[in-house]
């Protein structure tokens, strides 16, 4: 994954790796700066998002303070808590759709402010709402979210839509599809995105048993390539692999 | 916001809610003073004082009040939308405070100034209202108010609310020149030489004198009641921190 | 930061490309869901015939009137179908999907403000001949009322959509949108219904139609970075 130069760096007495250069993403250039990574065994991660010290209120109510945690690539972090717990105004405040928050977020170490056109290119957020228009097809529907980002490739729609169970449904207006077949519109977003950033608010509600585990193995599949996910989930993951969970009621007012 | 110092100290001070109180506390009996010297001086001087039209008579006198209420309402338009500006750009919470006390004191200038050119009209033109140039534009600065004002009360995130108007506000400073002149224009359009109420030849000293005084009563008029406003939104919004709490354990 | 993976020309074809994209889609859905294609019409059509009926059926009373009377009722048509155009984005989610392009979200509001005068404000203009005839306005007078409404009526989609961005996140934002918009609405009034006049009587339209192209033009440079700005604060909260 990580093409370019690496030096290895003797400092006080630890042994770190810096890596310079460039790193290629399913066949994407980013670049970036010069970033400290430190030698876990084998394996070099480097933090992609970095969350520090957040704090929301909602109607005078603190739902987190002093809120920090990092998202390295290959990683899975699901958000936990009851409902009214924060969840969804997290992932509105990561995804930069709210800004009522104190705190700092980074994206590969840089604030999330001052990069927001390079996060936004490599972020892919699911909503509350599915975002698909009723009256469109699966099709017209995926064509619109594939103009609106780069790095979603619209010849792959049809592809897509078989992964999610829906072709043959191509050509109906969403409206006369059922309330799981409108997420399941929405999610073949996921087969076509190569965004390294997943943020994905309750993806699973009203996708049966064979869609959830479908689901699941592709969220896999986007950690092992190198890609991160942060989700909400009220379903138990049967993920077997890197996932991490954040407690919000336990967290709430305290550090990690 | 902090990162780029190069506005001066006082600016960033400015941003605390709790400097911002302590500085207009300070300020507020000051200005309360001169305004009643200035309004109470002004009012007598312009009544009792100054001589009388040559056309109108003694009925010209209410543009004492009329023009500076006239000229509060669009210096306080002025004011919202700086402040709506500063509010947007600096994220700076006081701005929108100001923004949310300067508009309902902006609006009722404009009422003030609406209501006294109507009284002013009936012995001057016959009626309670004329399509006047400059009338109608107070009219329409009045809805652009009650506009900023209707937006403010109806979204019920604070932040929003204030970043909502600040749009808006500066919407409705772009167009004031634009609805000014179109008014402008349609009025000579339709109503050629009519009568034009302050747009005197010449104003003898003895009577502008009077009326300069009256403008400056009214702006420290406007500094003391945008104070008390802003003082009340500050305790408000800042009702859970320690200061506020001590301030209010202290009474 | 690098961000030298893109050139120039790769951004700008995406953005023209999202450009067509957006007005493609948004004439799918108006035809798709025709009640908001003909509604304002029949809007139109319907202030104008209550003229007559409230203050006279008298043609040369009435011809007086009409500049004025086609001009609210396009101005008020023209409000009425602002209210929906970012509300049926907000409510299923495809708003959020939008201001999280990393594509500036001024070429998004645009092509949907354009495409919406396209299918209210054209339509209008092309329709009020009709309603001149209905309120006997003079033959001479078409022309400036279809060139001024053609020139005007952008300019009412545009500032229209500032209130459709500031009132999307409120429950009832139906009636505070004219609230906040008709004030802004004045200028164009004034010049379009006195250009109308202006034919009639047979002056010169050429100043009218050239101060209805300025605000136009500072429409279309300001109200997009308004909209977009107004958008993001409406879906922080």
């Amino acid at each position: 994954m990580v093409v370019g130069n690496t030096r290895l760096l003797h400092s006080g007495g630890k042994l770190s790796l810096t890596v310079v250069g460039q790193s290629v993403y399913n066949g994407v250039l980013i670049h970036y700066r010069p970033v400290a990574c430190f030698l876990k065994g084998l394996r070099v991660s480097e933090p992609l998002l970095e969350v520090q010290k957040l704090f929301s209120e909602r109607d005078d109510r603190v739902l987190f303070s002093q809120l920090s945690f990092t998202l390295n690539a290959g990683e899975i972090v699901q958000i936990e808590g009851q409902n009214g717990s924060g969840k969804t105004t997290l992932l509105r405040i990561l995804s930069g759709l709210s800004r009522n928050y104190e705190g700092a977020i980074y994206w590969r170490g840089e604030p999330v402010a001052e990069v927001r056109e390079q996060y936004c290119r490599e972020l892919l957020y699911f909503g509350h709402q599915a975002g698909v228009k009723a009256v469109l097809t699966p099709e017209e529907n995926l064509r619109w979210y594939a103009a609106l980002s780069p790095l979603m490739d619209a010849a792959g729609i049809m592809e897509a839509l078989q992964q999610v169970g829906l072709r043959g449904f191509e050509d109906v207006p969403c409206h006369s599809l059922s309330a799981g077949q409108n997420r399941r519109v929405s999610l073949a977003r996921l087969y076509l995105s190569r965004a390294p950033l997943w943020i994905l608010d309750e993806p699973f509600t009203a996708i049966d048993k064979r869609g959830v585990a479908a689901k699941e193995r592709l969220l896999l599949e986007h950690a092992r390539r190198g890609g991160s996910v942060l989700l909400t989930t009220h379903h138990e993951l049967g993920i077997q692999g890197p996932v991490r969970k954040i407690n919000l009621d336990q967290l709430a007012g305290t550090s990690v | 916001m902090a990162d780029k110092k190069w506005m001066p100290r006082w600016f960033y001070q400015l941003a605390s809610p709790r400097w911002c109180y302590q500085i207009t506390g300070k300020l507020l009996p000051w200005f309360a003073v001169a305004a009643l010297v200035l309004l109470v001086g002004g009012s007598v001087w312009a009544l009792a004082f100054a001589p009388a039209d040559y056309q109108q008579g003694n009925s010209f006198r209410i543009i004492y009040l009329h023009v500076p209420s006239a000229i509060l309402a669009q210096s306080a338009y002025m004011l919202m939308a700086v402040a709506g500006a500063i509010g947007l750009i600096w994220k700076m919470k006081v701005a929108d405070m100001v923004l949310k006390s300067a508009a309902p004191i902006g609006a009722s200038m404009a009422v003030l100034a609406l209501a006294t050119g109507a009284i002013w009209g009936k012995p001057t033109w016959g009626s309670w209202w004329v399509w006047d140039a400059r009338l109608t534009s107070m009219l329409i600065l009045f809805f652009l108010y009650l506009g900023v004002m209707a937006l403010n009360s109806a979204i019920e995130n604070e932040s929003t609310a204030a970043q909502a108007s600040a749009v808006l506000a500066l919407v409705g400073l772009v167009n004031i020149p634009i609805i000014k002149y179109s008014v402008e224009w349609w009025n000579t359009l339709h109503q050629p030489a009519t009568f034009k109420l302050t747009e005197k030849p010449a104003m003898p000293v003895e009577m502008w004198l009077p009326l300069l005084v009256m403008v400056i009563g009214f702006y420290c008029f406007f500094a003391v009641s945008l104070m008390q406003r802003l003082r009340n939104e500050i305790i408000w919004r800042e009702r859970r921190t320690g200061w506020v709490r001590e301030l209010l354990d202290k009474q | 930061m690098n961000m030298h993976t893109n050139p120039r020309q790769q951004a700008s074809e995406g953005m023209a490309g999202l450009f067509m994209a957006t007005c493609r889609r948004e004439f799918l859905l108006s035809f798709r869901r025709k009640s908001d294609l003909v509604n304002p019409l029949i809007f139109f059509l319907m202030v104008a015939t209550l003229f007559p009926l409230g203050v006279s059926p008298e043609s040369g009373f009435l011809a007086q009137l009409a500049p004025g009377v086609v001009w609210v009722a396009a101005l008020l048509a023209t409000l009425l179908s602002m209210d929906a155009l970012f509300r049926s984005d907000y409510e299923d989610g495809s708003l959020e999907q939008l201001l999280l392009s990393p594509q500036p979200l001024f070429v998004v509001a645009l092509a949907k403000v354009i495409a919406h005068w396209m299918m209210t404000g054209l339509a209008l203009t092309l329709m009020a001949p009709l309603l001149g005839v209905m309120l006997f306005l003079p033959a001479e007078g078409m022309p400036g009322l279809m060139l001024s409404l053609l020139l005007g009526t952008p300019t009412l989609s545009l500032i229209g959509a500032i209130g459709a961005a500031l009132t999307v996140g409120l429950k009832k934002g139906g009636v505070l949108i004219s609230l906040l918009v008709l004030p802004l609405y004045i200028p164009v009034l004034i010049f379009g219904s006195s250009a109308v006049q202006a034919t009639v009587t047979g002056l010169p339209l050429g100043g009218y139609l050239a101060l209805l192209g300025a605000l136009l033009a500072l429409a279309l440079a300001l109200a997009p970075l308004a909209i977009s700005a107004a958008l993001r604060i409406s879906i922080s909260s």
